[in-house]
């Protein structure tokens, strides 16, 4: 089984701009851990988008953990998203509440009740060695440590997908790593990782299978592979 | 109870909550939206309370009025009740009783005990009343068909010079209120109409309000996948209860209202308005006017809330 399938994907925004993404196919099997990479305005973030299904494509086809874009209603969306993690560049965390309650409110909109969501949020924050920062508020806390929130609360859920949208973009070095090393547990621990980077180091050293995007089209996709973007692509 | 069903629950007690929570958290935003619903339904109770006081005041006062039809003491028997019952066949007559000339007298004397001069007068000579067939209408504009059937020839020719008699005062009188009383229903209706939509107006530009001020949140919450009715759930739930606030504020003024003229202006009517009567019906009608001043402050709240969340959750479909 396939758990991300993109057959031909095209998405055009703007017509006289050009397609953000041209036809794009890939295939990801469960358990692969997967770095995208490429400039800024190579369709990185479109592509997420549209696996997340904020967009829908222009053409081609969207299967993820067998389910198809094409016949997905609008009232199904929410479903889908709950069976997939996403972490944001921007983190995207609720500022006024305190970290456990940014993990558990994942859990309290798809209707888990408070003594699951007592027993299982602190596993999860252990996980992303956040254990004893629960009470922090998120402006407490350094940008490493917010996206280990943002992290966790993307898994809490157990999603068979997680997706990462250049979650160290904003995060010196060795917070990087940190984020990383999470990531990398959670690929062991039998979740598909998507994960988007212009982070040479980083791609190096995870020696994973790297999908370089051009111009909206895959330039490369090779096993155990480096960071190979050439700077003038644009 | 199963797995699918207990996350129901859980997710309608934190819409619930969440609801309740954001409603304190938003009260100054909410203190406009509840003010002119306060006034919406404060109007609607109002007019129900007016009408229903002029309706009864009109039927009173209908009640009371008939048609006196005077029979000549040539009329025979038959022709008497060949008379009423034709009358009685009439489609706009309530009802119709006949007193003959004996019982026509003593229901004179009887009217006018206290007035020994009146009774003299009769009693000096033979009986002089004549034998009278009383007709109820059913409504008063129907009074003139009546009449012009009781004035065609030949029922003229039974009846005596000055029949038939009917209170021409009174009828003024009723046809006054009347007029007045639909105009009043109508401005009713019209500043029901338009306080409604200013209402539904307001809550909405509050929730839209809220949303704005929370869209973060909510936007995290769709990309979370959090369904719409939980993320539409909360704000359909604080306008609600501007809903409830404002049927229990209404009912307060309105009885306040009522306090106020009875005990400082000792006045039993304003106007054409019978406070004493509009008083008794709030009172005896206390729970069904609560109950629907909440279904109308609800329905107002959730409808406006709705359509103010539809446009920002929509999923884009291009």
């Amino acid at each position: 089984m396939v758990m991300i399938l993109l057959d031909r994907v095209s998405k055009t925004y703007n017509r006289s701009m050009g397609p953000s993404l041209d036809r794009i196919s890939l295939h990801v099997e469960p358990k692969e851990f997967v770095i995208v990479v490429g400039q800024s305005g190579a369709g990185k973030t479109t592509l997420l988008r549209l696996l997340t299904r904020e967009e829908r494509p222009s053409s081609g086809k969207i299967i993820i953990g067998g389910i198809d874009y094409d016949k997905l209603k609008d009232k199904d969306i929410p479903l889908l998203r709950r069976k997939i993690g996403v972490v944001f560049q921007d983190f995207k965390l609720l500022p006024n509440k305190n970290v456990f309650e940014n993990v558990a409110f994942a859990l309290e909109i798809v209707g888990i009740g408070s003594r699951e969501i007592k027993h299982t949020v602190p596993k999860v924050l252990d996980i992303v060695n956040l254990k004893g920062k629960e009470k922090r508020m998120p402006h407490e806390l350094s940008g490493g440590e917010r996206q280990r929130v943002a992290i966790a609360r993307a898994i809490v859920r157990q999603p068979r997908i997680l997706i990462a949208d250049e979650p160290t973009g904003n995060l010196d070095p060795k917070h990087a790593w940190d984020v990383i090393k999470v990531l990398e547990k959670i690929n062991r621990y039998g979740t598909t990782v998507l994960l988007t980077t212009h982070n040479a180091d980083v791609v190096n050293k995870l020696k994973r299978r790297v999908v370089t995007l051009e111009h909206g089209k895959v330039a490369s996709d090779r096993a155990n592979a480096n960071y190979e973007v050439t700077e003038d692509a644009k | 109870m199963n797995r699918t069903n207990k996350r129901k629950l859980v997710t309608f007690g934190r819409i619930i909550t969440t609801g309740m929570t954001n409603f304190i958290r938003n009260a100054s935003l909410a203190a406009a939206a509840i003010a002119v619903m306060v006034v919406t339904l404060t109007i609607v109770l109002f007019s129900l309370i007016a009408n229903a006081t002029f309706t009864n005041t009109i039927a009173q006062i209908t009640n009371k009025i008939d048609i006196s039809v005077y029979l000549k003491d040539s009329a025979t028997k038959e022709q008497q009740q060949a008379f009423v019952k034709s009358i009685k066949k009439l489609p706009d007559v309530a009802s119709v009783s006949f007193l003959s000339k004996d019982q026509a007298l003593q229901s004179y004397i009887k009217d006018n005990a206290k007035n020994p001069q009146l009774l003299q007068a009769i009693n000096a000579t033979d009986n002089p009343l004549p034998a009278t067939i009383k007709v109820k209408p059913r409504n008063l504009n129907q009074i003139g068909t009546i009449k012009n059937f009781l004035v065609l020839p030949a029922n003229a020719a039974l009846q005596t010079a000055d029949s038939p008699s009917y209170n021409g005062d009174r009828k003024q009188a009723i046809d006054t209120i009347t007029h007045a009383t639909n105009v009043l229903r109508t401005i009713g209706i019209a500043s029901v109409i338009i306080f409604t939509i200013i209402c539904a107006l307001i809550i909405f530009n509050t929730i839209q309000m809220a949303i704005f001020n929370r869209r973060d949140e909510l936007t995290i919450m769709r990309l979370l996948g959090a369904s719409t009715s939980y993320i539409r759930g909360p704000f359909v739930v604080e306008s609600a209860i501007y809903g409830v606030l404002s049927a229990i504020l209404s009912m307060v003024i309105i009885n306040a209202a009522f306090i106020a003229s009875s005990s400082a202006l000792q006045a039993t009517s304003l106007g054409l308005l019978d406070i004493n009567f509009a008083s008794d019906y709030f009172g005896q009608h206390f729970l069904q006017l609560l109950g629907l001043q909440l279904l109308v402050g609800i329905l107002i709240g959730i409808a406006s809330s709705t359509i103010a969340t539809r446009r920002y959750l929509k999923f884009k479909t291009k």
